[in-house]
């Protein structure tokens, strides 16, 4: 069931550097919202805030509000954990576990999680095989480890794990910066078909591709090195890429930024 | 246009010519020969001025194999490849150098050791027999070797290994450091200080030797190699898995049992086998605790045992041929033990690591 993701006032530190500040903004269901922005932004960075990724890296720590249909992240009896099951996540760099095969890494989710009924496992895993578009790439070598495939197909298989879980956001940073034009276009027809089901937020340095596959589209900087990251503003994919209402996002759209 | 294919139309180059990339150079086995030259010339420089000391042969040898690939590749090819070939003859005596030990070592251990080494050896304990007539056997130091690092493996082995997990995993700030501090120093700790120590406590509380007491003294010993070793071999573990595994959903400590120790579970034997391997030759403590047994004990916790090590050091006290012979096939059986021990954890370290077939 996607969900709705609002963040209000949300800045983000790493130990005494504020890394973003005061971020607000609205991620609607079932579409895809990509974030564009130079490096050092904080895209990453604000991203990892929506599931409670960015406290796993020493020092980090989080002021503010981040909404999920009405539940704060960040509030006092919220698990970290539980958060991250709603909430699931897909790396830059294709990072599946070297000590499972593929089947193993698809149903770690559940497996490591303790919560499935033993004669599901071959479904979820086929399901989430053909929802990442893999199954037939891989349906015969099942027991094989998972980084004996390309890296196109690992990304894959690090997505079909991620929505093996069900989550209800799919978070991905810069899914598709590793990859060639091929496997980034199996992977962004895969975006367009997962956000029927899911809400998508993706970050990405390709502004092709943000245009391509995103619904709505959220432009941050910063003002100078060492400045937290902000959000400059966020509009329909269209009018970001066409008619943008502030002039430093034309300037980073069409190349007379930096 | 139709759909030609594109063709390079330039002449393919006539016959291959040497330009000013290709040298004159030395066939891949001069350095063979130059070796071979080296260990001639040395032994006839031996042999002629009547040497008496082969370590004397060997060093004239290993200079002369450095000097002629000097020489003869700065005059055949140039200075850089002469600067090339110095330094990998160096890298091959240093090499040799060190293997010449080891070699003669394992050579000597086996030639001696071979002549009392039998089934009835390995099966029976000295007792009734007296250091002075040939017989008896280490059935009894090996149990005691056996049960002493069994037991200290058992003890260590689970601290060291959640001792670097936390040092890896959870800890930060002061306590890390103090502990991080500490197995830095017990590292360093001399096996007769451990026995000592173990010692003063059996003293204290008024107790009798026995193997386990020993065994308290191995796990000081082995425990802070097992630390640092697994340490080493968590932060090997790419951080990239254990975000996955916490993205989905997954809580840190099923992440550290199910994806960080597996990835690393290979090394993490090693270190462990590295660290029984270092405490079964220990003596000392064996000798303050364990006191010494001539007889088949096979009960840790009550009454002296032997061990390997303490085996060896009593044969050769005792001085006679039949001692020294049985002192050397001890030896021979802990180096087996020892070498044995290393092929199960290279076995295990392949079998469990992280595959990358197809």
């Amino acid at each position: 069931m996607a969900k709705r993701i609002d963040v209000s006032g949300l800045t983000a530190y790493y130990s005494s550097h504020k890394a973003i500040e005061d971020i607000s903004m609205t991620v609607e269901p079932r579409s895809v919202t990509a974030f564009i922005g130079p490096s050092g932004c904080g895209k990453s960075t604000f991203l990892r805030t929506l599931n409670r990724m960015h406290e796993v890296t020493p020092g980090g720590r989080v002021e503010g509000k981040v909404l999920l249909d009405d539940e704060n992240l960040y509030g006092k009896d919220v698990d970290p954990v539980a958060v991250r099951r709603t909430v699931g996540m897909v790396f830059q760099r294709p990072n599946p576990f070297p000590t499972m095969s593929i089947f193993d890494n698809v149903a770690a989710g559940l497996r490591l999680n303790g919560s499935y009924k033993k004669n599901q496992l071959a479904d979820v895993v086929e399901k989430s095989l053909k929802g990442a578009n893999l199954w037939n790439e891989v349906k015969d070598r099942l027991n094989k480890p998972g980084s004996g495939l390309s890296g196109g197909q690992q990304q894959r298989l690090c997505i079909a794990r991620a929505i093996a879980v069900e989550p209800d956001v799919l978070l991905m940073d810069e899914p598709c910066s590793a990859l060639d034009p091929i496997s980034t276009l199996a992977i962004e027809d895969l975006i367009g078909e997962l956000k029927e089901r899911f809400t998508i937020v993706i970050v990405t340095h390709n502004m092709q591709q943000a245009a391509r596959v995103s619904d709505r589209t959220a432009f941050f900087n910063l003002a100078a090195v060492g400045q937290p990251g902000r959000l400059i503003e966020i509009d329909e994919t269209e009018r970001i890429f066409s008619n943008p209402s502030v002039q430093a996002t034309e300037d980073y759209i069409s190349g007379r930024f930096g | 246009m139709s759909n030609a294919v594109v063709q390079d139309t330039r002449p393919p180059a006539s016959a291959p010519r040497k330009g000013s990339l290709s040298r004159r150079g030395l066939p891949r086995w001069a350095g063979a020969a130059f070796g071979a030259a080296g260990i001639a010339l040395g032994c006839g420089i031996g042999l002629v001025f009547g040497l008496d000391s082969k370590v004397q042969w060997g060093l004239i040898s290993a200079i002369l194999f450095v000097l002629i690939s000097y020489v003869a590749t700065s005059v055949v090819e140039n200075k850089r490849q002469a600067k090339d070939r110095v330094a990998t003859s160096l890298v091959w005596v240093c090499f040799i150098l060190a293997l010449v030990p080891l070699v003669s070592l394992l050579w000597t251990t086996i030639k001696r050791g071979s002549k009392a080494l039998s089934g009835d050896f390995l099966s029976h304990s000295m007792n009734g027999v007296t250091g002075f007539e040939p017989g008896g056997g280490v059935y009894h130091a090996l149990i005691g070797t056996l049960e002493q690092v069994g037991i200290a493996t058992v003890i260590s082995a689970p601290l060291g290994l959640l001792t670097a997990v936390y040092l890896v995993e959870y800890g930060k700030g002061a306590l890390a450091k103090a502990v991080t501090f500490f197995v830095d120093v017990m590292t360093g700790i001399p096996s007769i200080v451990a026995g000592l120590f173990i010692l003063t406590l059996m003293l204290m509380f008024e107790l009798k030797p026995s193997g386990f007491m020993g065994s308290l003294a191995l796990s000081i010993l082995m425990m802070p190699v097992v630390v640092r070793s697994t340490e080493e071999m968590l932060k090997l573990v790419p951080n990239e898995l254990r975000e996955a595994s916490l993205a989905l959903g997954v809580p840190k400590w099923r992440t550290i049992l199910k994806v960080v120790l597996p990835t690393a579970i290979g090394g993490i034997t090693t270190g462990v086998m590295l660290a029984i391997a270092r405490i079964a030759g220990e003596t000392a403590p064996i000798m303050l605790l364990v006191f010494g047994s001539q007889l088949i004990n096979t009960n840790p916790f009550d009454g002296a045992q032997s061990s390997l090590p303490f085996y060896i050091w009593e044969q050769y006290r005792v001085g006679s041929d039949a001692s020294y012979d049985r002192g050397w096939a001890a030896a021979l059986v802990l180096i087996a033990f020892v070498m044995i021990l290393n092929l199960v954890a290279r076995g295990i370290a392949r079998w469990k690591a992280p595959k990358t077939g197809r």
